[in-house]
């Protein structure tokens, strides 16, 4: 175990054990609390001409209620699909092929289509990366909103409506009782964004899986709509899977953050700890390529070669052709998520016999 | 808008004049329009005298002057064939040709509709496999044929229905109607399904193309996403989206069937428009294929124009957006 | 690996090879070219050669009923001529003049639409006002009124002479939506980088369009010549079967259908209704063969 240098040396055994008391409560708590979204070796597969592709192998992870869990990795590297088989959206012919996933100890992967339909927006919402697109041109967003309400709300109409505005003011549309009446095109389009987040959360759905929220919109916008997301989900104690390829915004947001890679997860845990001290090459590599403007540098990190395709992942671990520490062992094993520390790694580095 | 309905009817009065162009051009080089206007039997002098009097000594633009001028009024001169006033000739037919064209649009939209509907939310289904087997056919078939079929089966084979004319009609105001008569409209059915087949392929697979880009859009996935019933996004969402374009090409497509009319009308001898057009081509009678050409092409331009204002009625995005950002 | 063998294993080359429509409607096509071209040698009769009528024969229904006879196997028509031999050579005129017309057509089309989309300006302009008023009409329209004024012009005119019309008005109807498409398609090429810089260094328009935007626009152009060849031969047969088409001593098929339905009453259907089955195989392998063509060749539907 690690001694942390504390400034003050006369407390430091004070501290340290008050770490690690603070530890193993932490640690008991998370035991005792029963997750609200666990998935468990969940595997999803593209039937091809070529044979079956697995783009998404054997993925396990939880999401406590009310946390921000952030998902973060290369293009292609599986996000966007977990997210979409959480909400059963998995654009045909992408299939679930195997695993679990669990919401409040029930599992949902394989529900029928009405009884998955009631889950979704009651009780997982979803956000998408394009608000223009997002929403239909053709409705006010006043008659969006209120048709999602009264689909899974016993509510009458009028009920609905002045929820709608009450939803408006809360993701900070400004004169919510005049633009709900507004059609789509007539918003910018953080506005529009902050309508999505409105849709999103008229059901009161206790999770919101975020897809690249803020990718597609201005960079002096997205600072604000990621706080607004932070804080109306805090609000209504909403748990976040926030998925996204934009460090700076994990950094920000998230509790504990996901590093994907070639459809696995490469390690998983508390925010700072992944930023600050990778268990893992891979997002050691990534961390590393962020320019510090406080550092001196003449090149940026780069980690050499890319991310296989779906048809060429390496046997063991997927990430060993490119990793500067790679074993013989990790061309033959394929690295389960192995305890290093506050957070959790696939890579054998951290087994439990390795020389530290 | 107004830029935009303006800048629809300069295009319109363009294709109106190259239209007149064209007609006039027709007389001018196929025959003597003098003998047009005064028909065949006309005395030498009397052709001299109109020839003065019209001016067609004079030049080639007075004359496109007069033409329009007579055309605007509807004057065409005198049928070559039949020898009356082609405007009252044309103004006889008139009715049978709207009436017919009325009947196979309203059955190409009230089947083709709901059959591209279903074939776009039931794919794979043997129906829907059918359905587009079917829109095959109808492409393949030519209208002609389809009328010829038509009559075989069911008039000569079968005796259900008559192949020949318009049945017994009745007169409501200067419009003599086949459609208030049960034997009118025993008539029109054979004509009005050969006259709509096309169409109603046409639109079935418009509306299933769109149907299927539609419901590949993110705002229904969203919609999927916040667990709208199947009913609420295929056609509270999905439908509405996909009339939008469908309902402007349609319309568009609804001055092809009054020119299509001819095809219909000549296997049926249906007493319309297009029958006259067919026999003035077969004869060389100018006179009458001016004025339809002329007719037709107002026919159209009208409809464009309708078709036009009518996508503003519909899709908010184009009305004059009100509160900005 | 040769030409042939690439698009054999391509993707296209894949579809068309797992999907019994594609290759059944290939066949059938191929078949009917095949009886059009080779009339002369394949038709068990000539029924164009007048010596060879016997007016005894006339009217005969076809080889398997009651009173019909080996020897004309789809019946005789009212002058003693052999239905089947009929069908080959009029189907001969009805792909003629289809493949003529799309041909010209694809050729005007995409040459239009090269100019109007590297031009630009004014040509660009002009080349649109003129489609826009072309498609305002119905193609039958013109295609009537181009076949109707010739022969008002040429009233006695020879048959090589009448096809001639009948190829240029349905030609004229179809080139539009060639030029479009590949106006498109070349100012989006006209304005990428490479094109620029092609210019830059002295390449001739001509030569880039030759060589960049013609391989990318032909895709498209291909499907749609395909479902063209299709319609231009419904539309000949229209024209025909409404009289301004093929003339009766080079009857396409649908002069043949317009000859035989004077007969439709008094019983004797054979005499129309297999020409119109003809037209109907052969438009209909056709339009199969472009529908595939169409969704092998569409990237998205992969």
């Amino acid at each position: 175990m690690n001694t942390t240098q504390h400034p003050d040396g006369s407390n430091a055994r004070a501290a340290e054990v008050a770490g690690t008391q603070s530890a193993r409560q932490t640690h008991t708590m998370q035991q005792s609390v029963e997750p609200l979204l666990r998935v468990k070796d969940l595997v999803v597969e593209f039937p091809t001409r070529a044979g079956k592709l697995r783009a998404l192998d054997k993925i396990s992870f939880d999401i406590a209620p009310g946390e921000v869990l952030g998902v973060v990795g290369e293009s292609g590297a599986g996000k966007s699909l977990t997210g979409a088989a959480i909400i059963g959206l998995l654009e045909p012919p992408g299939r679930i092929a195997g695993g679990e996933i669990m919401l409040e100890g029930q599992r949902i992967d394989n529900l029928d289509h009405e009884a998955m339909r009631h889950i979704r927006g009651r009780r997982i919402g979803a956000i998408f990366q394009d608000p223009l697109t997002s929403l239909n041109p053709l409705y006010s967003i006043g008659r969006q909103l209120v048709e999602t309400i009264r689909t899974h709300l016993p509510m009458s109409e009028k009920a609905a409506r002045s929820r709608a505005i009450e939803l408006l003011q809360d993701t900070g549309i400004p004169a919510a009782e005049q633009r709900i009446d507004h059609y789509p095109h007539q918003f910018s389009g953080g506005m529009r964004q902050r309508v999505v987040i409105a849709l999103a959360l008229a059901a009161e759905p206790k999770l919101i899986v975020a897809d690249e929220p803020t990718t597609a919109l201005d960079v002096s916008i997205q600072a604000q709509i990621i706080a607004l997301l932070k804080k109306v989900c805090k609000d209504r104690g909403a748990a976040v899977m926030l998925i996204t390829h934009d460090m700076g915004v994990i950094a920000e947001t998230c509790d504990r953050v996901a590093v994907m890679y070639a459809g696995r997860i490469a390690e998983i845990g508390p925010v700072h700890e992944v930023i600050n001290h990778p268990a893992h090459p891979y997002s050691a590599g990534l961390m590393a390529a962020i320019p510090d403007i406080t550092i001196d540098r003449e090149n940026l990190h780069q980690i050499d070669g890319a991310m296989p395709r779906l048809h060429a992942i390496p046997t063991g671990c997927a990430f060993n052709p490119r990793c500067e520490r790679s074993m013989e062992r990790c061309v033959r094993e394929r690295p389960e998520l192995l305890a290093a520390g506050p957070t959790r790694a696939a890579c054998w580095l951290h087994a439990a016999d390795a020389a530290t | 808008m107004f830029a935009f309905i303006l800048r629809r009817l300069l295009q319109a009065v363009f294709v109106m004049a190259t239209v007149a162009f064209i007609a006039f051009m027709l007389f001018q080089f196929v025959g003597d329009p003098v003998l047009f206007m005064l028909g065949q039997d006309a005395t030498p002098e009397q052709v001299q005298e109109l020839r003065e009097l019209l001016g067609l000594d004079r030049s080639f633009l007075v004359q496109f002057w007069h033409f329009l001028l007579n055309s605007a009024q509807g004057d065409f001169g005198i049928s070559l064939r039949q020898g009356g006033k082609v405007s009252s000739l044309i103004a006889e037919r008139l009715p049978a040709t709207l009436e017919l064209a009325l009947v196979a649009a309203l059955l190409a939209l009230v089947v083709g509709v709901p059959m591209g509907v279903y074939a776009a939310l039931r794919r794979g289904n043997a129906l829907s496999q059918s359905f587009m087997m079917f829109s095959l056919l109808g492409v393949s078939l030519p209208t002609f044929l389809i009328g010829i079929l038509l009559i075989l089966v069911f008039s000569v084979w079968l005796g259900w229905f008559p192949s020949f004319g318009r049945g017994d009609t009745v007169s409501v105001g200067g419009w003599k109607s086949g459609l208030l008569t049960l034997d009118g409209w025993h008539h029109v059915v054979l004509p009005a399904i050969t006259l709509a087949i096309f169409q109603l392929t046409l639109i079935m697979r418009l509306v299933r193309a769109e149907m299927l880009e539609v419901l590949r859009t993110d705002y229904i996935k969203f919609a999927r996403a916040r667990g709208l019933s199947d009913r609420a996004i295929h056609f509270g969402h999905a439908l509405k989206n996909t009339l939008v374009p469908v309902m402007t090409i349609t319309g568009l497509q609804l001055g092809g069937l009054i020119a299509f009319a001819i095809i219909t009308e000549t296997v049926f001898q249906w007493p319309g428009m297009g029958l006259l057009f067919i026999q003035a081509v077969n004869f060389a009678d100018i006179p009458v294929m001016a004025a339809y050409l002329c007719l037709i092409s107002l026919i159209f331009v009208v409809i464009n124009l309708t078709v036009d204002l009518l996508y503003f009625a519909v899709d908010p995005r184009l009305r004059v957006s009100g509160k900005g950002h | 690996m040769s030409r042939l063998q690439r698009i054999w294993n391509s993707d296209v080359g894949y579809s068309f090879r797992t999907s019994p429509v594609a290759m059944g409607a290939t066949l059938v096509a191929l078949l009917c070219v095949f009886f059009a071209v080779f009339a002369g040698w394949v038709a068990p009769h000539n029924p164009f050669d007048l010596a060879t009528l016997d007016l005894a024969d006339a009217r005969l229904p076809p080889a398997w009923t009651a009173e019909g006879s080996a020897k004309f196997v789809l019946g005789t028509d009212d002058q003693g001529r052999d239905i089947l031999s009929a069908l080959m050579y009029g189907a001969r005129i009805s792909l003629a003049v289809g493949f003529a017309s799309v041909i010209l057509s694809v050729i005007i089309g995409v040459a239009f639409g090269l100019l109007a989309g590297f031009l630009g300006g004014w040509v660009d302009a002009a080349l649109m006002r003129l489609c826009d008023v072309m498609l305002s009409f119905p193609a039958i329209l013109v295609a009537l009124l181009i076949a109707g004024v010739g022969r008002a012009v040429f009233p006695n005119a020879p048959d090589n002479l009448a096809l001639g019309v009948l190829i240029v008005s349905i030609t004229l109807t179809g080139w539009v939506q060639y030029a479009r498409t590949v106006r498109g398609s070349t100012m989006v090429e006209r304005s990428k980088e490479y094109v620029q810089a092609a210019r830059v260094t002295g390449v001739t328009s001509l030569r880039i369009m030759r060589r960049h935007v013609l391989p990318n626009v032909m895709g498209p152009v291909l499907v749609l010549a395909t479902i063209q060849v299709a319609t231009a031969i419904i539309t000949e047969a229209t024209l025909s079967f409404l009289g301004v088409g093929a003339p009766p001593t080079s009857p396409s098929l649908g002069t043949l259908i317009r000859i035989g339905n004077d007969y439709l009453f008094s019983g004797e259907w054979w005499i129309t209704i297999f020409p119109g089955l003809m037209l109907i195989i052969i438009a209909l392998s056709v339009n199969l063969l472009g529908d595939w063509l169409r969704d092998a060749l569409n990237p998205r539907l992969r």
